[in-house]
């Protein structure tokens, strides 16, 4: 099955969703050079939020350990190991910080055609 | 509507305070007006803690007065309006803004003020006192100009006082008239530890001496004259010698003071005139004394208010001066007959002038402890105190020699039987505190540790630990029960551990970033299998993840081990051509290795290839496991040495790399006493002898640096391996998550004695399997790299993009310094693109 980006206004093919550990992220390079964080979680559900840690300036969060918390996922920085929330790109440790999030889906590829 | 009884209370500090509270809580505020005249512009503050202001506590962070607590027991507040006239006869009291208020109950709580010597130029510009947040304020303003101070008293107050001129950066001078400092709390052995303390601290303390004249010039202070001769050259004058009671109220009126001054009071704190009370340290109390400490103010408080509220309750005919204090950070205690006063009573003291402590018991020819004074080292004071007037239950000279010098005890509170008081400032006994569950709940319920504070300590160790002390919000279990867990139920997954026994809402969730890396650590100990295989790869940090260390600018680093920083020329060249072919940053690091700086991850496996095939294997820099084992080059090379600390040296990192743990391990190896590897700093570290191997423990540098504690002497070599074996694998299946050996140990209940028992003594019959496990280790180690390298499934995740794997991240990029690289920071600055894709 292929995972796609939301990209201005049209969804972008990204790679298959295979390649991803559940619990795990990678990051995917957008055609105008921004960087997106992609995961999956344990129970297969995905999210997409922007690579870059706020507060370092890295392109990292795709590198960072996701969990959940009162039933939200985040991931945790891999740097100084603020939490964002996967759904809504908000920092659960700097109310003023949030993330943009982005829209992401898995289309079966026999679909196409 | 019955007639409402009015109780007026004149002065609110401390004690006044206290009183308030006290009628609050039998509810007489309900059936009484209450009305409060202040002279201070703010309601009451922490006088004791008053110094605290200049360690950044704001006028506000030291008041007494909880939010709301006037307005809810409707007490009537009127700040900056002292009472300025009692009439008994129409029972009313007039204040200077001119309220007349009738009382029913009058309670005079006016403190004292400070005592200042009549000596001429005492009212010079430059001359202050030490006593409200008001003169604090004040002396901060005309520090500023200053550069000199000078403190009259060299008592509690003083140096007080002294510690906060100091503070403001002014060259201090103490004078004290008596011939040591704190004559009334510390004895001449006390005074002189504490003088020898303060000295070092480049305080100047003139004892014996008086002050006879503050000089001045144009009515502002320019120096003082001593009574010795001498003069001192100084900016400003604190008069700090001493408070006097508060009683010209009282006298005017016409009610009985004492002679040396202070409002007569029975022991009810009743004044001559029964409608009237008197409490704290403008009262002198049925022996003829009045206390200037705070604890027995609040007793009084307490016992006016249960008067008032006619309560049967015992009543306040003395109390105990004890105190302890931090003055200039040096820890001062006396209690009891700190003076040796009684009878017969014997000296027990522990003198070391070199450090500055001072401790003296007294006892009576029975072994009762009747008092002491403690300078320099007053941790024993919370445990000492309570045992006031009995006899402990060991020699008194083991509870004051200084721990690891032959001292055996460790006497925790709970050997204190109920009665004992460990809460002097407000009388609370142990009974009463183990009544509680929580430190906030014995501050709420009885008061304790909401004085002085030096009983908090104690109080945490009669509380039982709290019940949910779990490792993050997912797990109820602390790592070494999770170890336990995943050790007797043979766990080989996270997902089954915290489906089955982390808390209730975490089950069937993600876990979180606290707990997955340490269980996969704990997972990784008991089985030493590859750590990114399957449902583990989603458990470790980032830097496992990669096998090397992020770096600010998300590059990262790389370290080969190089086994007791032994490397051959070729391997060093190898380093070299790496470092040149990849345009790396080189160091070299405090554990005897080169790191590797700014590889992108894409990098990572093409940078290994070449280090593999060269013969080196990763140094898990990036792990919580073995890091080096530094060494000095030993009895080959060194004319001093006498083993071959190298050999050593490598021998232990190669039998202990990779082995994880719940934090990293650092290790050394001397040659010789001289210890040029440090081994002391480290978690374990080996110093040779003559006869072969002393093992020290628990080292650390860093932050809070620990000098490691010897566990063992003259082992051969293989009695060596064999105790690090069974120690490292005890701490790692004991220890906090995060917690280097070094705390682990601190923490250890019976410390050091109880790890010798265990790991030496086999007390607990667990050798054989700690062993055990260590030998699992040793034969199941593998090369993570390598192991990488030979699986093209692992290498698939040293990409930049899922979506180009070849394109290299356009955010990491360098820029040259010294000849090398160094992270293009300006890169990272730049605000990203706006205009993200909405869902």
């Amino acid at each position: 099955m292929m995972l796609e980006l939301s990209y201005l206004d049209e969804w972008l093919p990204i790679c298959d969703d295979s390649v991803l550990t559940p619990g795990r992220g990678m990051a995917a390079l957008l055609p105008d050079g921004r960087q997106v964080a992609l995961f999956r979680d344990r129970a297969g559900r995905w999210y997409a939020i922007d690579n870059r840690d706020p507060f370092t300036g890295a392109q990292v969060l795709s590198r960072g350990l996701i969990g959940s918390a009162g039933g939200r996922p985040f991931v945790a920085s891999p740097l100084l190991k603020q939490r964002f929330d996967l759904e809504s790109g908000r920092c659960l440790d700097d109310e003023e910080t949030s993330v943009a999030v982005y829209g992401i889906r898995v289309r079966e590829l026999a679909a196409v055609s | 509507m019955a007639h409402m009884p009015t109780i007026v209370l004149v002065g609110h500090g401390m004690v006044g305070q206290r009183f308030l509270e006290a009628l609050a809580e039998r509810g007489v505020t309900e059936r009484a007006r209450v009305v409060v005249l202040c002279e201070e512009p703010r309601p009451a503050y922490d006088r004791v803690r008053l110094t605290s202001y200049f360690d950044g506590k704001t006028p506000d962070d030291l008041s007494m007065v909880e939010d709301g607590f006037m307005a809810r027991h409707a007490i009537e507040l009127h700040l900056d309006d002292p009472a300025e006239t009692i009439d008994r006869e129409a029972r009313t009291v007039t204040s200077r803004a001119g309220r007349v208020i009738a009382y029913d109950t009058l309670v005079l709580a006016t403190g004292s003020y400070p005592f200042v010597p009549p000596v001429p130029g005492k009212d010079a510009t430059g001359c202050f006192v030490y006593r409200t947040i008001e003169d604090l304020l004040a002396i901060e303003e005309y520090a500023k100009t200053a550069r000199i101070g000078a403190v009259v008293g060299g008592g509690l107050l003083g140096l007080e006082a002294a510690g906060a001129l100091k503070g403001l950066g002014l060259e201090t001078h103490v004078v004290e008239f008596a011939p040591r400092l704190m004559p009334v709390q510390v004895d001449e052995g006390g005074g002189a530890a504490l003088l020898r303390t303060i000295e070092n601290m480049g305080l100047v303390v003139h004892t014996g001496t008086g002050t006879q004249e503050v000089l001045t010039e144009d009515g502002s202070v320019t120096g003082m004259a001593l009574s010795d001769g001498t003069t001192v050259t100084t900016d400003m004058v604190v008069f700090s010698a001493g408070v006097r009671p508060r009683d010209q109220l009282a006298r005017d009126c016409g009610l009985t003071v004492g002679e040396r001054g202070g409002i007569a009071v029975d022991e009810r704190c009743r004044t001559s005139d029964p409608a009237v009370y008197a409490i704290g340290e403008c009262a002198m109390a049925v022996d003829g004394r009045v206390y200037g400490l705070v604890a027995p103010g609040y007793e009084m408080a307490l016992t006016a208010a249960a008067t008032i509220a006619e309560e049967e309750a015992g009543g306040f005919t003395g109390a105990d001066m004890s105190t302890k204090l931090k003055l200039l950070g040096v820890d001062v205690a006396s209690f009891g007959d700190a003076h040796g006063t009684a009878e017969g009573c014997l000296d027990v003291v522990y003198s070391d002038s070199r450090s500055g402590i001072y401790k003296k018991l007294v006892v009576d020819p029975d072994g009762v402890l009747l008092g002491g004074v403690l300078v320099g080292d007053a941790e024993a004071y919370g445990m000492l105190r309570p045992m006031t007037g009995t006899k402990p239950p060991v020699a008194p000279e083991q509870l004051v020699l200084p721990a690891g010098a032959g001292a055996p005890v460790s006497l925790g509170p709970q050997s204190l039987p109920d009665d004992a008081i460990i809460c002097s400032c407000h009388n609370v006994t142990k009974g009463a505190i183990c009544a509680c569950s929580s430190l906030p709940e014995v501050k709420k319920c009885t008061k304790a540790g909401t004085g002085c504070g030096s009983c908090v300590k104690v109080i945490q160790q009669l509380l039982p630990k709290p019940a949910d002390s779990g490792m993050c919000g997912c797990f109820t279990y602390t790592r070494s029960e999770l170890y336990e867990i995943v050790r007797t139920m043979r766990f080989t997954s996270y997902a089954e551990l915290l489906d089955s026994h982390g808390r209730e809402e975490a089950r069937g969730g993600e876990g979180c970033e606290i707990c997955k890396p340490a269980v996969a650590s704990i997972l990784a100990s008991l089985t030493n299998e590859y750590i990114l295989d399957g449902e583990r790869a989603a458990l470790q940090d980032t830097n496992d993840h990669f096998l090397a260390n992020m770096q600010r600018n998300g590059s990262y680093s790389i370290v080969p081990r190089i086994p007791g920083g032994e490397i051959t020329p070729e391997k060093l060249i190898v380093i070299g051509e790496v470092a040149r072919d990849f345009g790396l940053y080189t160091k070299i690091t405090g554990g005897q290795r080169i790191d590797l700086f700014g590889a992108r991850v894409d990098q990572l496996p093409q940078i290994w290839t070449r280090l593999v095939d060269a013969g080196f294997e990763s140094g898990h820099a990036y792990g919580k496991s073995l890091r080096t084992v530094k060494s000095c080059v030993g009895q080959t090379w060194c004319r001093y040495g006498v083993q071959d600390s190298v050999k050593m040296a490598i021998d232990l990192e190669l039998r202990y790399r990779g082995l994880r743990a719940p934090h990293k391990l650092k290790s050394a190896v001397s040659g010789c006493a001289r210890e040029c590897a440090e081994a002391q700093s480290k978690d374990f570290g080996v110093i040779a002898t003559a006869n072969g191997w002393n093992l020290y423990v628990g080292g650390n540098g860093g932050a809070t640096p620990r000098h490691a504690d010897l566990l063992a002497q003259d082992l051969s070599d293989a009695e060596l391996i064999r105790l690090i074996d069974r120690f490292l694998m005890f701490y790692i299946r004991t220890a906090d998550r995060l917690e280097r050996t070094a705390a682990w140990l601190e923490r250890l209940e019976g410390g050091l004695d109880h790890l010798r028992d265990v790991v030496v003594h086999d007390k607990l019959g667990l050798c054989d399997e700690l062993e055990a496990l260590m030998a699992a280790h040793v034969a199941s180690y593998h090369d993570e790299w390598a192991e990488t390298l030979n699986d093209p499934e692992r290498l698939r995740r040293f990409v930049s993009f899922v979506n180009a794997p070849d394109a290299p991240d356009p955010s990491v990029k360098f820029v040259p310094e010294r000849g090398q690289i160094k992270p293009d920071l300006t890169i990272l600055t730049l605000e990203p693109l706006e205009g993200a894709s909405a869902r």
